[in-house]
């Protein structure tokens, strides 16, 4: 098995974060990336001991750190297991994460660590069945996070090169397959082209992701709800200014507002939207377009709702949009006479809290939620770039298997050894946007080039 | 009830493409045999086109040969003319391909089952299919007689409730005017198979004496011919041209006239055609800008007059057929002696078998060929070869013989039927294999012959012939290391007309034979010292050097393949009460029941986390 790695500790909590390396590989990858102040290795130690150094990535220093080890079979896992322990915080844990990997672990799949486990024979049967409910819970909230990633520019992006690489896929395949078929030629510069073009593509994709860009550039958080539901009101609160304009009168935000905000340890690029009903005033049209554009493009969603008020069908579709992006349902005004049916919220959205902004009260709760919400793992903080270990790692694969077919193309090789590099490259970027691979070169063969006896 | 006519070890009910080679192999590994066909005439017919091979298909007859098969030995006996098609696009995709004598083919592998000893060639037509408590199988015949077999192969092709479309006519009839098999497919039913139709279709015949060639572009044969089989040394001069010439403006005019009354177009055939195969009004309608269509004018054999029109099946009337056949350069004036028409038969969905071809709730009886959903002889010949010699096995008690992706074309082509199963007639294709790169063609022997020979289907000859070609081939591989060559004058003039750079010092013919513009037949002058080996060793000792870091890539994706692949999951296993997989994880599984992990891992629906459950469960079963 190859040695993976992840961080095993909640993530955005402060204290200490401690990264999680497994596998036969283990001891090699955290010499690469820990110097240890006694310039001791980790190799070289013996088992159940600690090092004190430094975590380097790209010849800089990350973190001070200390470094545990633990030899195979007395681990964890069972395995080689080294376990890094630096200041928490999601900006240096995934930094760290991420020196680990570039060094040379793969990232963990949903509950791999506790799988090594028990294939090592370190659990017993009753906690076998535990282990395969959290994979098959995890893994349900990953295709759910595969569900939202799709409006994103990611997703979108690799979508694009898949299709241009299908596209030549198919006519190499085509014109391998049937020789004597009419079939146009294909060139070698317009596979080139597709090379270059994909090559390109993938390297701006990759160069967007920065493991700690959720702390240093904030998280897209637009908050959404009927007019005049408070939502000018609690971003101010939130801002802790005035920004919006603020009064009573229904529609009067019509603009997207922007402000950034700390709300513990993250920090948010707050928007205020137009209020979304159903209108005839054009202005208030385009507000009301833009606010649904903002949803799909950010990464949090602050749903608000007026506890004062009945659902009404613009409600309900807010809550149909938003149900399967992360977002948080604030009821407010809870200061006066309660006509929402709140249940109905409560069922479809998983995080809701009661406030009310103009006394300002529960205002902190409303702020650990969002916390809690942008701390786990599954957490993707923009749907728009690379947000992880895993989609950066298939990002990176793909972008090899391309450098390969364009390396073989001029050294001149024969096209049977490119094939089978865009292949390979097809299969990562399905692995990256959680498709599986299937007959796809060979339908797309049969859809677009008219072939048979 | 019927009278007892005899016992036997295994049936084979068939005797096309894929009953030959599962009653060959069978037969060759011991097992008394019987092979049923409802015409003797009609052993190893061609139906469609009389060629052998082909892309990816050739790749099969070579492997058919390696492993101690047949088809690859016949088609060089009686072929007419060999291409390799794709030189030049890359070893991977090189594929032989045969012309052949299709009268010739019939007649020779005919007479080798009258030969082979302990196999019986019978004349009859299976009606009725049964098994008793003991898991002996009875097949009873039209004229009542009753064969009792330990294992049985069903290779019915075409035939099995085969119905003819032409036009507005239609009827029941297997190929070339020979009755179908009317009665089996509903005793398989009621046995509990399920069945389904698939559809297929082949282009007229006609007279040769009636085409104008003058205007037709020419197609020769390689010079010199290479053979499909490693047993053939010396195959003889090509003894045929083909044709080839073009459908226009008016041709498309008349097919889409007439349109209506193709039985496709009103409805009337319900059976799934292959979209790799399509009619000429198929090609017409779905690629209607699209000038022009391509066809082949391929010769039957050299004791007819019959050409094969490659590239113009068709099921519309005979005489919407003679007119858009006259519209064609050449064919202006063609007789036609046989229509083109559509068939359709039944066939069953692969799902129910295992990787060595037998049904997993009926043990001892297989299937192979268009019966398992397939198309094409060289898929048929494959299956049946794995079939024959897994019945054999099993009669024998001796551990199955399986063939997994990273081995073979056939293993690729059975582990797809099995697990993906099919929507239409399957057929092989270079781009369904993902390890292309070492199943190459030229190594088929290398790959296949060791496996063939532990089976017992290699002869005492063939293998030491086999065992002197390797000691040959890494004598050769040792003495291009030590060759040195000065950078002469003579070696700077190869290089440059190559278009690759200049030497400058000396340099070892392996490095040189690592670039892609060199190969073994450009350094030939300089190279004085190359003994006289067969072609074949030179191919695959360059191809190894020049793709080298290619192969290593492969074998390494192969060696993680066959890891998964070794994990076996246990038969008769509910999925649905496996805690932790998803639902439609569970349903396809349930729906493939897949032999190992590794087959597991490649049905769409199936996830890596639901794979990471299932090995959680296996440890926990063990």
């Amino acid at each position: 098995m190859s040695t993976v790695a992840a961080i095993s500790t909640a993530q955005g909590q402060g204290g200490i974060g401690i990264i999680r390396i497994s596998g036969k590989d283990s001891f090699t990858i955290a010499d690469k990336i820990f110097k240890s102040v006694s310039k001791k290795k980790v190799q070289d130690i013996p088992g159940y001991t600690a090092l004190f150094g430094y975590v380097y990535k790209d010849k800089e220093i990350i973190d001070e750190a200390v470094v545990l080890k633990f030899a195979a079979p007395k681990s964890f896992t069972g395995e080689n297991v080294v376990e890094i322990s630096c200041h928490g915080g999601l900006y240096v844990t995934k930094e760290v994460l991420s020196a680990v990997i570039s060094a040379g672990a793969e990232p963990a799949g949903p509950g791999e660590f506790t799988k090594r486990a028990y294939l090592n024979g370190k659990m017993d049967l009753t906690e076998a069945e535990s282990v395969m409910d959290i994979i098959s819970a995890k893994s349900k909230s990953a295709a759910r996070a595969a569900l939202y990633v799709k409006e994103g520019v990611l997703y979108k992006k690799s979508q694009e090169i898949k299709e241009l690489l299908l596209d030549k896929a198919a006519h190499l395949s085509a014109w391998a397959d049937y020789p004597e078929e009419d079939i146009p030629e294909i060139s070698y510069s317009s596979i080139s082209d597709a090379i270059n073009t994909s090559i390109e593509t993938l390297e701006k994709l990759l160069s967007t992701y920065n493991a700690g860009q959720v702390i240093k550039e904030g998280i897209d958080t637009v908050i959404v709800g009927r007019p005049n539901a408070g939502k000018s009101t609690l971003m101010n609160l939130l801002a802790g200014r005035e920004k919006s304009i603020v009064t009573s009168i229904a529609g009067t935000t019509r603009d997207v507002v922007e402000d950034t905000v700390l709300v513990g340890n993250v920090l948010l690029n707050l928007s205020d939207t137009a209020g979304i009903r159903e209108t005839d005033n054009e202005i208030e049209k385009i507000g009301v377009k833009k606010t649904f554009e903002r949803i799909h493009s950010c990464g949090l969603v602050i749903a608000l709702f007026d506890c004062s008020q009945k659902l009404n069908k613009e409600d309900m579709a807010l809550i149909d949009e938003i149900k399967n992006i992360p977002s948080v349902a604030v009821i407010n005004k809870t200061d006066l006479k309660n006509r929402l049916d709140s249940d109905y919220i409560e069922k479809n959205i998983k995080n809701v809290v009661y406030i009310s902004a103009k006394n300002q009260h529960n205002i902190d709760e409303l702020k650990e939620i969002i916390e809690k919400i942008t701390g786990t793992e599954d957490f993707d903080p923009s749907a728009g770039v690379i947000a992880n270990e895993r989609q950066r790692d298939a990002v990176s694969k793909a972008l090899s298997s391309l450098y390969e077919a364009k390396n073989a193309m001029e050294l001149g090789m024969t096209m049977d050894a490119i094939t089978v590099s865009f292949q390979e490259t097809i299969d990562f970027l399905l692995e990256l946007t959680g498709e599986s691979a299937g007959e796809e070169i060979v339908d797309k063969v049969f859809h677009n080039f008219c072939v048979g006896k | 009830m019927g009278y007892n006519a005899g016992n036997f070890d295994v049936a084979v009910i068939g005797a096309g493409h894929a009953g030959i080679e599962a009653g060959l192999a069978s037969a060759r590994l011991g097992c008394n045999t019987i092979i049923f066909t409802i015409n003797n005439d009609a052993v190893g017919n061609c139906p469609c086109n009389p060629s052998i091979g082909g892309t990816a298909k050739g790749h099969l007859v070579r492997e058919i040969d390696a492993l101690g098969g047949e088809m690859g030995r016949t088609a060089d006996e009686c072929f007419l003319q060999m291409r390799m098609l794709n030189r030049g696009k890359g070893p991977a995709v090189h594929s032989l391909r045969a012309q052949i004598d299709r009268r010739k083919y019939a007649d020779t592998m005919k007479h080798k089952l009258e030969l082979q000893e302990n196999l019986i060639l019978r004349q009859a037509e299976i009606t009725d299919i049964k098994c008793d408590e003991n898991g002996d199988w009875f097949l009873t015949t039209r004229m009542d007689a009753v064969f009792r077999a330990k294992a049985v192969i069903v290779a019915t092709g075409t035939y099995l409730g085969g119905k003819i479309f032409v036009g507005e006519t239609s009827y029941e009839s297997g190929p070339d005017g020979i009755f179908p098999s009317k009665f089996l497919g509903e005793s398989l039913r009621k046995l509990g198979l399920k069945t389904r139709r698939f559809k297929t279709g082949t282009p007229a015949r006609v007279l040769k004496s009636s085409i104008d060639f003058s205007d037709l572009e020419v197609q020769e044969g390689d010079v010199p011919p290479i053979p499909f089989s490693y047993d053939t040394d010396d195959l003889g001069d090509n003894k045929v041209v083909c044709h080839i010439s073009w459908t226009n403006e008016k041709t498309k005019k008349i097919i889409l006239d007439n349109i209506h009354r193709s039985p496709l177009y009103a409805g009337k055939i319900e059976g799934v055609g292959p979209r790799y195969c399509p009619s000429i009004e198929d090609k017409i309608v779905r690629f209607e800008n699209k000038e022009r269509h391509q066809l082949f004018i391929e010769p039957c054999g050299l004791d007819t007059e019959e050409m094969y029109l490659q590239g113009m099946s068709s099921s519309l009337p005979e005489e919407v057929q003679t007119e858009f056949y006259h519209s064609i350069k050449g064919l202006e004036n063609v007789v036609i002696m046989r229509p083109a028409y559509a068939i359709e038969y039944d066939c069953v969905d692969p799902l129910q078998m295992d990787s060595t071809l037998e049904f997993r709730n009926f043990k001892g009886l297989y299937g192979a060929g268009q019966f398992n959903g397939s198309s094409g002889y060289e898929e048929a010949g494959a299956q049946g070869l794995i079939a024959g010699i897994n019945a054999a096995l099993k009669v024998q008690g001796k551990e199955p013989f399986i063939l997994d992706r990273a081995s073979s074309y056939i293993g690729t082509l059975i582990d797809d039927l099995v697990t993906k199963g099919c929507n239409d007639p399957y057929r092989m294709m270079t781009s369904r294999s993902e390890y292309r790169l070492i199943l190459r063609q030229d190594n088929a022997d290398v790959r296949l012959t060791p496996l063939g020979r532990k089976i017992g289907l290699i002869s005492d000859e063939r293998w030491e012939k086999y065992l002197k070609k390797q000691e040959l081939k890494s004598e050769e591989y040792k003495r291009i290391k030590s060759t040195v060559f000065a950078p002469t004058e003579k070696l700077n003039k190869i290089l440059v007309s190559r278009e690759t750079s200049e030497v400058t010092t000396g340099v070892r013919m392996i490095d040189l034979l690592k670039r892609p513009q060199i190969n073994y037949e450009c350094l030939k002058e300089i190279d004085t010292e190359r003994p006289n080996l067969d072609s074949n060793i030179f191919e695959q000792v360059e191809i190894e050097i020049k793709y080298e870091g290619y192969i290593q890539k492969q074998l390494e994706q192969v060696e993680k393949m066959r890891k998964l692949e070794k994990k076996r999951l246990p038969k008769n296993v509910d999925y649905n009460k496996i805690t932790g997989l998803r639902l439609e994880a569970q349903e396809k599984l349930n729906k493939v029941c897949p032999e190992n992990i590794g087959q597991a891992s490649r049905i769409s629906g199936v996830s890596p986390a639901d794979i990471s459950v299932l090995l959680i469960w296996l440890s926990q079963n063990k």
